[in-house]
C-alpha cells in the first residue's frame, strides 16, 4: 500500500520516463549528458544562471569539486546502497588514490627519481593500489557484523590519515607539490592548465559517465542481484548459494576503485596534496550525501554528491547581515541533513529500481 | 619501535591510561545504552560530550574563573566542582534529549530505515560541533585550574595524583550507580525489557518512548561527568574534542561488547591503558592507529566484544 | 469448506492442470521413480548424529537415511528437535558427534553456499525472501547459484552474461509458473500474499537445481484448501525427480504425501517407516497424545 502511495507522490517525471520506448529514453539521456557538459556556461543563462553559479569560488572549479564528490558518492553507493555495508572510512580510498598518484609523479616523492612518471601513467597503478587497499581492509573485516564494520572502516580512514601525517615518506603537512596535470594540448596550449577548471570538469564528467555505465551493468546482473540479496538477508542469500563474502569483497574493491578514481582526478587538478586534505569528516559527508540523495539508487547518489559539494560552495562569499554564511556552511549543512532526513527518510530520490523493472517484466509474463 | 620507553615508564603509563580510560568508559556508556535499546549508533553523542566540556567552563566563568586564575582553596574548590558538574550534567543531558527529540523521534514515527538515523545523527553532530567551532573561532579554550594535580603517593617510580584518583573513583562510582539503577530499579527494569524485546515490553505496559528518552538522558548525564573530568585532566577543550574522543569511546564500547554496561567500563579502561602503552612504544601519534588494530584483532576472535552484547543479563 | 483466499482457486487449478512436462523445471531426469519405490539409492544419510548446545542435548544419536526420489517426512511434537535436525542437515549447525553424508560425501563443515551448490536446497520456517526484490529476481538469485557470470563479464556484457541472463530468466519464469505465481513475477516480493510468498520461496529453492529439497513447515499458517494445493505441488516437485524432505507437525498433511517418515521426540528417533506403520506405532501415539512413554 505504502509502496503505491510513494509511487504516485514521487512525481511524474520518472514514471513518464519509465513508460517511454527505448529510443526516447536514449534521446533524453543523451540530452541530459549534453546539458551536463554545458554546465560551465550556465551563468550565461539569463535570470536563473546568476542564481545558480557560485560567487565565492570560480564556477568551473565548483563544478569540478562536484564531479569528484559525485564520483565518491557513486562509489560509496555501491558499498552502502547496493551491498548494504556501512563504510564510514570511505575517504581512505580517496586518499590512497591521491597519494598513489603523488608518490609516483611528484618531484617531492622518494620514488620520483626512479619513476618520473606522468599523471596518466600513474593512474592505473594508483587504481590498482586502491583496489588492493580495499581488499586488504575487506578481507579481515567483512566477516564482522554491520555496525562493527562501521567502526573498523572509520578506523581505517583514521589510520591512513595518521600514516600520512606521521611517516616521512608521505611528508605529513608539507605534502606533495607539482603533481603533474593530465596530458593533452590544444593549439599548442596544454588543455589541463592552471587557470581554467573547465577541462577538469569535463574530464570528471566523462569519468562519471563511464562509472555510471559500469555500475549499471553490474547492478543489472548476477552481481547486482547478489549484492541486493546480501543487503536484504545475508543468511538467506548464502543458503541460496550466493558466495556472500566474495561479493562483499567485490563491492568493497569496486567502491575503492571508484573512490581511487576520485583521488587520482583530485591530485591531477590540485597538483598539491597533504595530510590535511583527507579529514575523516569528509567520508561522513559523502555518506550523508548518499543516504540523503537516496541510497541504493544512482540518481540519488549523484544528487547527494552534488548537494554536499554545492551547498558549501554556494554559501562561500555570502553573508547574511553581518554573519559570514561560509563560516556556518557545515552548521547549515548539518541542519539541512536533519531536515531532509526527517521529511524524506528514504532520501530525496527513493530507490525505485524495483518499481521500474516491474513494468518491463509484466510485459514478458503477460502473454502466458 | 622502542620498548625501553614502555618498560621504563610502565607504571606511569598504566596510571595515566587508567585515568584516561575511566573518562572514555563514562563517555562510552552513552553509546552502549542507546545501542542496547535502539540498535543505533548515536553518532551525535560525541557532541553531547562536547557541550558538557563547554558547559562547566561557562559555569566557572560565571565565578570569574579562567585559565589564568589561581588554584582555589579546598572549600571553594568543592563548590566549583559541584557547580561545574551540575552545569555539565544539565547541558549534556538536555542536549542528549534534544537530539533524541529532534533527530530520532520523528524518524521513528515515520518508520525510517536504520541508515536514516545514522545520517540525522551525523547532521546533528555536524551542526553542534560547527556552531561551537564558529563561536570559539576554532580556537581551543583553556580550563581554570580548579584542581591542581598533586602527587598523593608513589609506588616505585610511579606517582599517582589526586586528580587521577578522583577521575578513576568517580568513574567507578558512577558505573556502579548506573549498574544498580539498570539492574535494580523499576525504571531500569523497563530499560532492560525494551532492550530485550521492544514489542513484548510494550505489550507488558512499558512506555517505550519514555524508556528511550531515559536512556538518552542517562547517557547524557554520564557524558557530562566525563566532560568535566576531561576538562580537568587535559586542561583545554576545542570544538572537535568530542569527535576525536568519541571515536575512542565508541571503540571502547564495541571492544567491551556494545550494549553491555560492564563491557563499556572494561573496554574503556583497557583501551586507555593500551593506548598509552602503544604511545610508549611507537610514539604518541600512533595511539589511535594502535587502538583500531587492537579492535579489529579482538573482534575477529570475539565477534561480540569481550563481554558480549547485552543490556541486562538475559541475553548474556 | 474453503476460505476465500488471495488468488482464485480456478487460477491455481489451471496451473495444476497443465501437463507436468511443460511446467517442470528443466534439467532434471525425466524418469521419476514410482511413488512407493523405497528401494532407491541412498541420497542423504544421517549417521548417529548427536548435537549438544551447552548442556542441552538437542539431538541424541539420530540415524536415518533418505532415498532418491522419495518424499520423506520428519515429524514430531513441538521441541522434538525437527528443526535442529533440519539445520544440521543443511549445514547451519555442526553435529557434535556423528556424520551427515550427501551422495556419499560428508557435508559437515561445508559452507552453506557449497551445500546449496552441491544439491540441497531449503526453505525457511518463517518465510525469508528478499523483500525489496521482485518475485522474478528472487528466483533468479537461486538460479544464479549455478551461473558463472563473473564481475568482469557482467561489467563488459560478455557473451556469457547474455546467455546466462537469458536462460536464468527463462527458467525462473518457468518455475514461477510451476508454483503458480507467474502473474506476480514483476511484483516486489514484500507485496505478495502470504501464500504466494511461501510458494515463491519454494520456486527460489528449486531454482538452485537441487537434488534434495528441504521444506521447513511449508504449510504453517495455511487453511485446508491451501494445504491441499501445497500437497499437489509437493507431489509435482517429486515427479520432476527431486527428492523432498518435509518437516511438519501437522500429522494429516504428512500422512497424505510422504513415502516414509521418521518421528523424533526429545531429540531421539522413536519410530521410522511408512505412514501406515508410523500411525499405528504406540510410541508415536503416546508422543502425540502427550502420554509419557518408555517405549522409545
Amino acid at each position: 500500500m505504502s509502496e503505491k502511495a510513494s509511487f504516485r507522490s514521487s512525481g511524474g517525471v520518472r514514471g513518464w520516463f519509465g513508460r517511454q520506448p527505448w529510443y526516447i529514453r536514449g534521446v533524453v539521456v543523451l540530452l541530459a549528458a549534453v546539458a551536463a557538459y554545458l554546465l560551465p556556461y550556465v551563468g550565461d543563462v539569463p535570470l536563473i544562471g546568476p542564481q545558480i553559479v557560485t560567487e565565492g569560488i570560480d564556477w568551473p572549479s565548483a563544478l569540478f569539486n562536484m564531479s569528484y564528490y559525485v564520483l565518491l558518492a557513486l562509489g560509496l553507493n555501491v558499498v552502502v546502497g547496493y551491498a548494504g555495508l556501512l563504510d564510514l572510512g570511505y575517504v581512505g580510498f580517496f586518499a590512497v588514490g591521491a597519494y598513489g598518484t603523488a608518490l609516483l609523479t611528484s618531484p617531492d616523492s622518494i620514488l620520483y627519481e626512479d619513476t618520473g612518471w606522468k599523471w596518466l601513467m600513474a593512474v592505473p597503478a594508483a587504481l590498482v593500489l586502491t583496489m588492493i587497499a580495499g581488499v586488504i581492509l575487506g578481507w579481515p573485516t567483512l566477516r564482522l557484523r554491520g555496525d562493527y564494520l562501521a567502526i573498523v572502516t572509520l578506523g581505517f580512514a583514521e589510520i591512513i590519515r595518521i600514516v600520512a601525517t606521521s611517516t616521512t615518506t608521505l611528508r605529513g603537512d608539507r605534502g606533495f607539490a607539482s603533481i603533474p596535470h593530465p596530458p593533452g594540448s590544444w593549439g599548442g596550449e596544454p588543455i589541463f592548465g592552471v587557470t581554467d577548471a573547465i577541462p577538469y570538469f569535463w574530464l570528471g564528467l566523462t569519468v562519471i559517465i563511464l562509472v555510471i555505465l559500469g555500475v549499471r551493468n553490474l547492478d543489472r546482473s548476477r552481481v547486482g542481484r547478489s549484492w541486493l540479496a546480501i543487503r536484504e538477508d545475508e543468511e538467506a542469500a548464502e543458503v541460496m548459494g550466493v558466495r556472500t563474502f566474495k561479493y562483499k569483497l567485490w563491492a568493497f574493491a569496486i567502491g575503492a576503485f571508484i573512490g581511487g578514481l576520485g583521488g587520482v582526478l583530485f591530485a591531477g587538478e590540485q597538483s598539491f596534496i597533504n595530510s590535511q586534505t583527507f579529514v575523516l569528516q569528509f567520508s561522513i559527508l559523502v555518506l550523508a550525501g548518499v543516504v540523503m540523495g537516496g541510497s541504493g539508487n544512482m540518481a540519488g547518489a549523484i544528487l547527494g554528491g552534488v548537494l554536499i559539494s554545492y551547498i558549501p560552495d554556494r554559501l562561500r562569499g555570502l553573508s547574511f547581515g553581518d554573519t559570514d554564511l561560509y563560516e556556518y556552511r557545515f552548521a547549515i549543512f548539518g541542519a539541512a541533513i536533519i531536515l531532509i532526513m526527517v521529511l524524506r527518510p528514504q532520501g530525496l530520490i527513493p530507490s525505485r529500481r524495483r518499481a521500474m523493472e516491474l513494468k518491463d517484466r509484466e510485459k514478458e509474463v503477460a502473454p502466458q | 619501535m622502542d620498548f625501553s620507553g614502555l618498560i621504563d615508564n610502565f607504571g606511569p603509563l598504566t596510571v595515566t591510561g587508567l585515568a584516561q580510560g575511566a573518562i572514555i568508559a563514562l563517555f562510552a556508556l552513552g553509546y552502549t545504552l542507546v545501542y542496547g535499546v535502539l540498535r543505533l549508533i548515536n553518532f551525535a553523542h560525541s557532541e553531547v560530550f562536547l557541550l558538557g566540556t563547554y558547559a562547566c567552563l561557562f559555569a566557572w566563568g560565571l565565578f570569574g574563573l579562567d585559565q589564568n586564575s589561581a588554584a582555589p582553596a579546598v572549600g571553594p574548590m568543592l563548590l566549583y566542582m559541584l557547580v561545574g558538574l551540575i552545569a555539565a550534567i544539565i547541558v549534556s543531558g538536555a542536549a542528549a534529549l534534544t537530539v533524541e527529540f529532534v533527530a530520532y523521534r520523528p524518524l521513528r514515527r515515520r518508520n525510517a530505515p536504520p541508515l536514516a538515523f545514522l545520517i540525522t545523527a551525523i547532521g546533528a553532530s555536524l551542526f553542534i560541533s560547527e556552531v561551537v567551532g564558529v563561536a570559539t573561532h576554532r580556537n581551543q579554550t583553556g580550563v581554570p585550574p580548579i584542581i591542581q594535580a598533586r602527587p598523593v603517593f608513589t609506588i616505585g617510580d610511579t606517582t599517582v595524583t589526586n586528580l587521577q584518583i578522583l577521575i578513576i573513583l568517580l568513574a567507578l562510582v558512577m558505573m556502579f550507580a548506573l549498574d544498580r539503577f539498570i539492574n535494580g530499579s523499576r525504571l531500569g527494569r523497563g530499560v532492560r525489557a525494551v532492550a530485550q524485546n521492544p514489542d513484548s515490553a510494550a505489550l507488558m505496559g512499558v512506555n517505550k518512548s519514555r524508556v528511550i528518552a531515559l536512556v538518552f538522558l542517562l547517557g547524557g548525564l554520564m557524558a557530562g561527568i566525563a566532560a568535566v573530568m576531561y576538562d580537568l585532566k587535559i586542561g583545554v577543550t576545542r570544538y572537535d574534542a568530542g569527535f576525536l574522543l568519541g571515536i575512542d569511546a565508541f571503540t571502547a564500547a564495541v571492544l567491551g561488547g556494545i550494549g553491555n554496561l560492564r563491557g563499556a567500563l572494561l573496554g574503556g579502561l583497557l583501551l586507555g591503558v593500551l593506548q598509552n602503552y602503544a604511545a610508549g612504544v611507537f610514539g604518541s601519534q600512533w595511539l589511535h592507529a594502535a587502538s583500531f588494530v587492537l579492535l579489529v584483532v579482538i573482534l575477529l576472535f570475539r565477534p561480540t566484544g569481550l563481554l558480549g552484547e547485552s543490556l541486562g543479563r538475559a541475553r548474556a | 469448506m474453503t476460505e476465500p483466499h488471495q488468488e482464485t482457486p480456478e487460477e491455481w487449478d489451471r496451473e495444476n492442470a497443465r501437463p507436468v512436462d511443460e511446467a517442470a523445471p528443466t534439467g532434471k531426469p525425466a524418469s521419476a521413480p514410482a511413488r512407493n519405490d523405497v528401494r532407491g539409492d541412498v541420497l542423504l544419510e544421517v549417521d548417529h548424529v548427536t548435537l549438544r548446545f551447552g548442556g542441552v542435548v538437542a539431538l541424541n544419536d539420530v540415524s536415518f537415511s533418505l532415498r532418491k526420489g522419495e518424499i520423506f517426512g520428519l515429524i514430531g511434537p513441538n521441541g522434538a528437535g525437527k528443526t535442529t535436525c533440519f539445520n544440521a542437515m543443511t549445514g547451519v549447525y555442526r553435529p557434535t558427534e556423528g556424520a551427515i553424508r550427501f551422495q556419499g560425501e560428508s557435508i559437515v563443515g561445508k559452507k552453506k553456499h557449497q551445500i546449496t551448490r552441491g544439491g540441497i536446497a531449503r526453505t525457511f520456517q518463517n518465510v525469508r525472501l528478499f523483500p525489496e526484490m521482485t518475485a522474478l529476481e528472487n528466483v533468479m538469485v537461486g538460479a544464479d547459484a549455478h551461473h558463472k557470470t563473473s564481475v568482469i563479464s557482467a561489467l563488459f556484457r560478455l557473451p556469457r552474461f547474455w546467455r546466462e541472463e537469458k536462460s536464468g530468466r527463462q527458467r525462473s519464469l518457468e518455475l514461477l509458473r510451476f508454483v503458480g505465481i507467474a502473474h506476480r513475477a514483476g511484483d516486489v516480493s514484500r507485496n505478495l500474499s502470504y501464500g504466494e510468498q511461501r510458494r515463491l520461496e519454494i520456486a527460489r529453492a528449486l531454482a538452485t537445481n537441487p537434488t534434495l529439497l528441504c521444506l521447513d513447515e511449508p504449510a504453517a499458517g495455511f487453511n485446508p484448501a491451501e494445504k491441499e494445493d501445497l500437497l499437489q505441488l509437493i507431489r509435482r516437485i517429486r515427479d520432476t525427480g527431486v527428492t523432498v524432505l518435509l518437516i511438519e507437525h501437522d500429522m494429516r498433511l504428512v500422512m497424505g504425501v510422504t513415502d516414509r517418515i521418521v518421528v523424533l521426540e526429545f531429540g531421539k528417533k522413536i519410530a521410522e517407516g511408512t505412514p501406515a506403520e508410523v500411525r499405528d506405532n504406540p510410541a508415536v501415539i503416546a508422543a502425540y497424545l502427550g502420554v509419557p512413554t518408555d517405549a522409545a
